[in-house]
Parts: C-alpha cells; structure tokens; sequence
C-alpha cells in the first residue's frame, strides 16, 4: 500500500450491510454515499450499547447513570470541535440535520439581522436546503434570494461574485463547500476573505465536505458551517451547526423549551448559554454518542487519506466513463477540483431506467434531480444518474458500474 | 429483470410516442408529476358525447411513465368515458405488460392514470358532481 492511501478492502470488514446480497446473488455495490454512508459495526453498536447500559436523560440528574450519558454526549461535542477546528466547544450545535442546521439560522440570524430589500446570496449549485430556507426568509421579510452563476464547466462563476458584493445589498452569503451534484469544491477562502472585508457573515454548507476532506473552520474563517452526522458514518437524525461564539450569543433561540433556559417565570424567560440555547428538549442522545464514534472510525483513517482514497477512485472513474459511448459526465473534469460524486447520463435513457437496470445488478445509484432542481434547470436535463464513492468503494466496483452501463446501452439498444 | 421491463414495445412507445402533443379546444386539460423522480404528465381530452373524441399527452421523464402514458392514449381513444370511470391500476399495468413493478417504479407506470382520472374529475366537477365525488374516491391509484 502506497503511503497515505487506506485499505478500502480492510475496511469493507467494518461495515456488515456490504456484506449481504441484492437479489439473493449479487453483492451489494453502494454507490449513493452523497446520500447518506453506511455505518460500521462499531457505530452500530454503540448505539445499542447506550440504550443497554447507559440510557438516561442528560444534563440535569445527578445519579451516576445519568452523569455518565450527559458525558458521553458532550464528548461528542468536543470530538466535532476538534474534528473541524472550532476554536470553542460551545461554538457546536447539535441538531437533527444539515437542513435543521439551516433552518435554525434562517429563523433566529435571519430574522433578526435581514431587512426588506436587502440580498441574500447563494448559489445555482445549491441543494434545496440551501435555497428553501431562505425563499421562506423572502417571503416573510421582503427580501430577495440571488444567485451565483455557474458556468457550463461546473464552477462558479467569480466575476459574477464581485459584481454582486459591489452593490453594497448583499447582507449574508451562504453557500455550498461540495456541490452534491457535480462534486464541484468551492473556493471557499476568496469568496469569505471578501465577504468578511463588507462584513458580510457567510454561512457554508458542508453536507458534502466535511465528510470528505479536511474542513478547518478557522482556517478557512467562515461565520456558521452545517453538515450531517449520517453522511459521515454516523446515524441519522444528528445534524451540526458550527457558529463564531460571538454570533450564536447575538442570535435568539430557534426553538423554546426545556434545557435551552436558565429561569423560567411566568412572564418571561431567561434563556441558557450557548449551544444549550439552541438545543431545546431531550435531543437525540444515543445517536449523538454514536455520531462521537464515527468521528473516531475517520480520524483513525485521516481525512487526508480518505481524501485522497475519493480523488484516486474519482479520477479512475472519470477516465472509465470516458470510455463509454453516448455517456456524458458533468460537472469539473479534473478530481482535484471536485468530491466523489459524478453524475452523468446515457444516450437517451433517463436515470431512473438506468438506476433500474443497476439495481438488477446489486449496483446502488442515485438517479432524479438530487433535490437541486435549481442546478437541473441550469444545466438544461430533468434528471441525472449520479455515482459517489466513500472509503469502502473500490476500483472493482466502479468496474462493475462501467459494465453495467454497457449492458444497459445492449437493452436500450444504443 | 430489466430485459422484461424495458421489452420492444416499451422502448417504441418511448422513443416513438403515439398521440403526443398539444389539442386544440380541448375540454380536459391536466398537468401532474411524480415528485419523486421528475416525470410530468400533460393529459389533454376532447369529449363528445361522453365519448373521448380524441387525446394527446406531452411530458417528460423515464421511459415506463412515457410509454405508459402513450398506450393509454391509444387505450382511451374513442372510448366511453364509462370505459375511463372503470379502469384500474391493474388494467393499466397488465396493458404496459408490466405486473412485477416495485413501489417506486409503479409510480412511474401509473401516473398518467392518475392525471386522466384527474381529468375525469375535473369534467364531471361542474356537469355531475355526484360523478366526480364517485371517481374521486374510487381513484385511489397509489
């Protein structure tokens, strides 16, 4: 093994839902990692370890159960701030998911903070959780939602970018760091450093990224960054919102209730500190302690490693897809410039045919508008079929994806 | 398996779509899709008599939807609109040829069912409410 590179075949041990069959026969090729990733055994398990041996409400009872659950869930907080580099453990919110992530800061930032008439500005690469959020923001302040271009090759176009900032309307910019589409990697640190010279906040969408690369929230300076658990090898119904200290204690909270307060009286309350302000109610413990694993199961790979594991299979698929006939690829050529994630389509077979024929054949793929109907529209199809790798993806599989789409040109007869 | 879904007649009825396009004057008109996977059905009705005097689709998505909605065209086609109250998901999936359909892709198969029966609905809505109440309830294609 070369160095840096992991063993995607050791790996595959770790993952039990690999193992079984499609079709009684076929081994199971899961290629829709944007979607959401497995999980390995010891995610799995730790879950049922919690509800086993530690299942209790956190944070306010004192026996010795309890204690134990509230530290296993904070743990994991720590954990997520030293995976992205928050300089402060309180800086992370946790919350069912990316668009929760999104929702929240559209209700207690926006609201707060954008006006009739001013911009906020996003991108045509956005997935619906970064465009609805905000359109629902519009409606309710007067608003408008604008959008970066991106051009036929995938990226931003930046010039575009510039033009906007010079308005001087611009009052937040949020913004996907991987597209979920065509695997574009934004350059975020250009768009931030200018942003930040207007005093703009910029809000990153890292669904895609933090996952898949090294995600520095520091180095990179963003204001607030949203992800999910479950793409990551975590559970679902776990979501992060990472936020500048400053900004999260100038926000109000999103949702009232238990936990998130200090003093409750019958005309007012005294809300709690962050994160605990914006956590109200029982959140999601066992998932969250098993998301705090999965944190573990990529820092003992290393985000470089995995990183680099996704731009060999890329670049290897890339150059496969090539060969086919009648297959159009979109989104970046060069792997460096994008994540896992290709989408394509062949000849006249529309993606959900294909995505069909795959399934006869164990092979797991995406096929639709991946709830970007925005990027749809832009690059002129209404759906595309989309492969994306993660650590357990081999050269073989992606092998197998290639002889699967010459099969389905032999029955569609292209 | 795929080679029995994706038979002759589904791929001619896809590529080569019968009684597709717009109608002039038409007395239905009706637009659905399957938000699932993007396919969009237009179902466009000329009626006499309570007879389908003629019919035209547009639309767009995989290739079951596109077929299936073309040989309802040609199934409906100068027919009863009695013929139309009466038929049934089953009588749409045994005409396309395809009964082993799973969930997802059943969808795709029955949605042009499901805006003609729409349509249906929308005929009688002002003529026979007592009608479009009816179908309306027998229309639980999903």
């Amino acid at each position: 093994m070369q160095k840096g590179l992991l063993d995607s075949h050791s790996i595959r041990d770790d993952f039990p839902i690999l193992k079984r069959k499609i079709r009684g026969k076929n081994a199971f090729i899961y290629l829709d990692n944007a979607a959401t990733t497995q999980k390995p055994l010891a995610v799995i398990n730790s879950i049922s370890d919690y509800y086993t041996n530690v299942n209790s409400n956190i944070h306010r009872a004192v026996y010795e159960v309890a204690e134990e659950s509230t530290r296993a869930y904070e743990r994991t907080r720590e954990k997520v701030a030293r995976f992205i580099n928050a300089k402060h453990v309180e800086e992370i919110i946790f919350t069912r998911n990316t668009t929760e992530s999104i929702n929240l800061l559209s209700y207690s930032w926006g609201r707060k903070n954008i006006k009739k008439g001013d911009k906020i500005l996003i991108t045509e690469l956005e997935h619906h959780s970064n465009i609805v959020p905000w359109q629902v923001l519009a409606k309710e302040t007067g608003c408008r939602v604008c959008y970066l271009n991106v051009n036929d090759n995938g990226y931003l176009e930046l010039d575009n970018f510039f033009q906007e900032l010079e308005g001087g309307d611009v009052k937040l910019i949020s913004i996907s760091h991987m597209s979920n589409v065509l695997g574009t990697i934004v350059p975020l640190r250009n768009i931030i450093e200018a942003a930040h010279e207007r005093r703009i906040p910029v809000i990153v969408d890292g669904a895609q990224s933090v996952p898949h690369m090294r995600v520095d929230v520091q180095d990179l300076d963003c204001d607030f960054l949203a992800f999910s658990a479950h793409k990551m090898l975590g559970p679902t119904g776990v979501g992060v919102l990472y936020g500048k200290r400053e900004l999260l204690e100038s926000m109000d909270p999103f949702m009232g209730g238990g936990d998130m307060i200090k003093e409750v009286f019958k005309d007012y309350t005294r809300y709690n500190d962050i994160p605990y302000k914006f956590e109200a109610g029982t959140p999601n413990i066992a998932d969250v302690i098993g998301f705090g694993v999965a944190i573990d199961y990529l820092e003992n790979i290393g985000m470089e490693a995995i990183r680099q594991h996704e731009i060999d299979l890329t670049s290897y698929a890339l150059e496969s897809l090539a060969s086919v006939p009648q297959l159009k690829v979109y989104g970046p050529t060069a792997a460096r410039d994008r994540g896992g994630v290709i989408s394509f389509n062949i000849g006249d077979i529309h993606p959900h045919d294909l995505a069909t024929i795959m399934n006869d054949h164990g092979i797991a793929i995406r096929s639709g508008h991946h709830c970007a109907q925005v990027l749809m529209q832009r690059l002129s199809v209404s759906a595309t079929s989309r492969a994306s790798f993660y650590i357990y993806n081999t050269k073989d599989e992606i092998d197998k994806l290639i002889n699967v789409l010459n099969e389905a040109r032999r029955i569609f007869r292209i | 398996m795929s080679d029995d879904i994706y038979r002759e007649i589904i791929l001619d009825h896809y590529r080569n779509p019968r009684n597709k396009g717009k109608l002039a004057e038409a007395d239905v008109s009706v637009h659905d899709s399957n938000p699932l996977c993007g396919d969009e059905i237009d179902m466009h009705l000329k009626i006499e008599s309570n007879t389908v005097q003629d019919v035209k689709f547009e639309g767009r998505g995989c290739a079951i939807s596109q077929a299936s909605a073309s040989m309802l065209t040609e199934m409906v086609m100068g027919k009863d609109l009695e013929f139309i109250k009466g038929l049934k998901k089953e009588d749409i999936l045994e005409n396309i040829g395809l009964t082993n359909l799973g969930p997802a892709r059943i969808k795709c198969a029955l949605l042009s069912l499901k805006v003609l029966k729409v349509g249906m609905i929308n005929y009688y809505a002002n003529r026979d409410p007592v009608s479009a109440e009816k179908i309306k309830g027998e229309s639980q294609i999903y």
